[in-house]
């Protein structure tokens, strides 16, 4: 399976962040694929998947924003009624928790993937790689 | 970090003055202390109503304790007195003035003759010496050059001892390391503010200060610091810092200073005649108790100063000290009596919060207590970059750990905000760290 990585952006609750990120992005050609953004005792943190991983990071350093990359779960899912319900139930089963987790929708009502972040990521992907499951691929989308 | 240079550790710039025994120190003192009472009474109508007030002349100063028996100075007689009620001798013997910000009102003024700025000189001289310094060095003197002392007395210290000295003043910070580089600095005098900057732009650059630059040594002083941001500095630069002590009202820096055993500073006993009060009685305190430093110039010709309430808070460390010299020790400055403010009726120094922050890994240099309310304080936070690792809870976790820390330390619970590195306002000159935007 890929190694998908997604971008983490450090953010004080104050209005921009999100706009200069999409600004570089949006100089740079870089497409946001997922996005997901949680807030917190007076800060917060942005998570993106995004089609050029490494340029991005790179680009955000450059632009002094505070961000670091981390590797995720992508994991196919239909698009449709008990699509979400297939995937959880075998993360469940084997007793993986899901820490954080937003979905990336390829094909709207077909296909999905629903990114999670777990604790221990290697174990994690030693567990699923039996299991009837599709990964994401970057480099098909 | 203890110096390596252990070669110059026993070197002095006056040897005999440096090393004078008690008795010869005390004899003098009291001759001085009579010169300078004399001078006072003799010059100024402000001491000479004091003295008389006081009961005191110089001929009945007999002893070093009469010295008790006359008031403070305090800056407020400073700001009075402005511009020249203090000069003690005709105004064409004095060559230079300096002044002392004030956030309201005058200025305080100090006026040097010729031989003041000699004698500061000298002290700085002395002061060099004694942390390894010599005329082979190089000095990059990032202290404001003007009306503040910082900078130019200095100066004239390292001129003396015959070190090259660069006076870029502070700021302009592409140009402090082009400097660095082409004239191979060994030595900088910084704001310990302006020190943290001036590293997360070499860090920034990509320049690599242990191998591309030649610095040993730096003086700090200026601003109030905790160790741990000197312990910080020190790491970052690959060097030795020296605390340096000094306040306008005294010559500026040099008034005390670190030797290479850095276990306090020196201060100068046959210049300044010293005394530690407690700040609200202003009882003098035994040897070894903190209180507040006030100093009673010795050699001061232009403008003698009789107990001078310094406001800033620190000990005598009694005993001998090692590198041989025999003038006593105090701390490092503890807190000031003017920096202080009150939260919740609790008495809380600036330096006790930055002590408290520079402890934890993962807080950046830059800080800021901000005060709305009596209630409460905010304490805006820097994260540093490398901790940074999209986990909400490693954040949270941090947040937790400094509230907990801090409120140890102060006994109130703050709030703390977390922000972004190079995002809270950095000064290049005097750090301001306290935001009081309570009204009364």
């Amino acid at each position: 399976m890929d190694k998908i990585m997604q971008i983490s952006v450090f953010s004080e609750n104050k209005p921009g962040k999100i706009e200069k990120i999409t600004r570089i992005f949006s100089e740079k050609a870089i497409n946001i694929l997922a996005i997901s953004i949680t807030s917190t005792n007076g800060f917060g943190i942005i998570k993106l998947l995004v089609d050029k991983c490494d340029l991005a990071y790179q680009e955000l350093q450059k632009a002094g924003i505070t961000v670091s990359l981390s590797e995720v779960l992508a994991i196919e899912m239909k698009d449709s009624p008990g699509g979400m319900y297939e995937v959880s139930h075998i993360l469940s089963k084997h007793g993986i928790n899901i820490e954080n987790a937003y979905v990336y929708v390829v094909e709207s009502r077909t296909r999905a993937y629903l990114l999670v972040e777990v604790k221990d990521i290697e174990k994690a992907k030693e567990i699923l790689a039996h299991e009837q499951l599709t990964f994401l691929n970057l480099k098909s989308c | 970090m203890k110096s390596s240079d252990s070669s110059s550790k026993h070197v002095f710039w006056q040897h005999a003055e440096e090393t004078i025994e008690q008795n010869a120190l005390n004899s003098l003192q009291l001759s001085c202390l009579r010169e300078t009472i004399q001078r006072a009474y003799q010059h100024v109508p402000f001491y000479r109503t004091r003295c008389d007030e006081a009961g005191i002349s110089p001929e009945k100063t007999n002893s070093l304790d009469d010295l008790k028996k006359l008031p403070f100075t305090t800056n407020d007689d400073l700001r009075a007195q402005y511009p020249y009620g203090l000069l003690a001798m005709p105004k064409d013997g004095a060559i230079r003035v300096h002044t002392s910000s004030g956030t309201t009102g005058k200025p305080k003024a100090i006026l040097f003759s010729r031989n003041d700025i000699d004698n500061a000189a000298n002290l700085i001289a002395r002061c060099l010496v004694m942390t390894g310094t010599g005329k082979h060095d190089i000095l990059q003197n990032m202290m404001t050059y003007g009306l503040f002392t910082g900078a130019l007395v200095m100066h004239y210290g390292a001129e003396k001892l015959g070190v090259l000295v660069l006076p870029v003043g502070p700021g302009n910070t592409d140009r402090q390391i082009s400097f660095m580089r082409d004239f191979g600095t060994t030595v900088f005098h910084i704001t310990p503010s302006y020190a943290l900057y001036l590293a997360s732009v070499l860090q920034e650059r990509g320049i690599d200060i242990k191998k591309e630059l030649h610095l040993k040594r730096a003086y700090m002083g200026a601003e109030p610091y905790t160790e741990e941001t000197k312990d910080k500095i020190e790491r970052l630069f690959g060097i030795d810092v020296y605390n340096s002590y000094g306040l306008t009202e005294m010559n500026g820096p040099g008034v005390a200073f670190e030797c290479q055993q850095k276990n306090g500073m020196h201060l100068w006993e046959d210049y300044f005649l010293m005394e530690i009060i407690d700040p609200a009685t202003g009882e003098v305190l035994e040897e070894g108790m903190k209180g507040e430093l006030v100093l009673t110039t010795l050699r001061r010709e232009a403008m003698p100063l009789i107990r001078y309430r310094t406001r800033d808070i620190t000990k005598i460390i009694p005993g001998p000290c090692s590198c041989g010299r025999t003038h006593r020790r105090i701390t490092r400055i503890l807190g000031r009596s003017d920096d202080m403010f009150v939260v919740r009726g609790v008495n809380i120094f600036p330096q006790q919060i930055e002590r408290v922050l520079m402890s934890i890994p993962g807080v950046a240099e830059n800080y800021q207590i901000v005060l709305d309310s009596y209630d409460h304080l905010t304490i805006n936070v820097e994260i540093s970059k490398n901790i940074f690792d999209g986990t909400i809870e490693h954040l949270l976790d941090l947040q937790a750990h400094i509230i907990d820390k801090v409120r140890a330390e102060i006994l109130v619970k703050p709030k703390v905000a977390l922000h972004e590195p190079g995002t809270l306002p950095i000064s290049e000159g005097k750090a301001k760290r306290v935001i009081d935007n309570r009204t009364i």
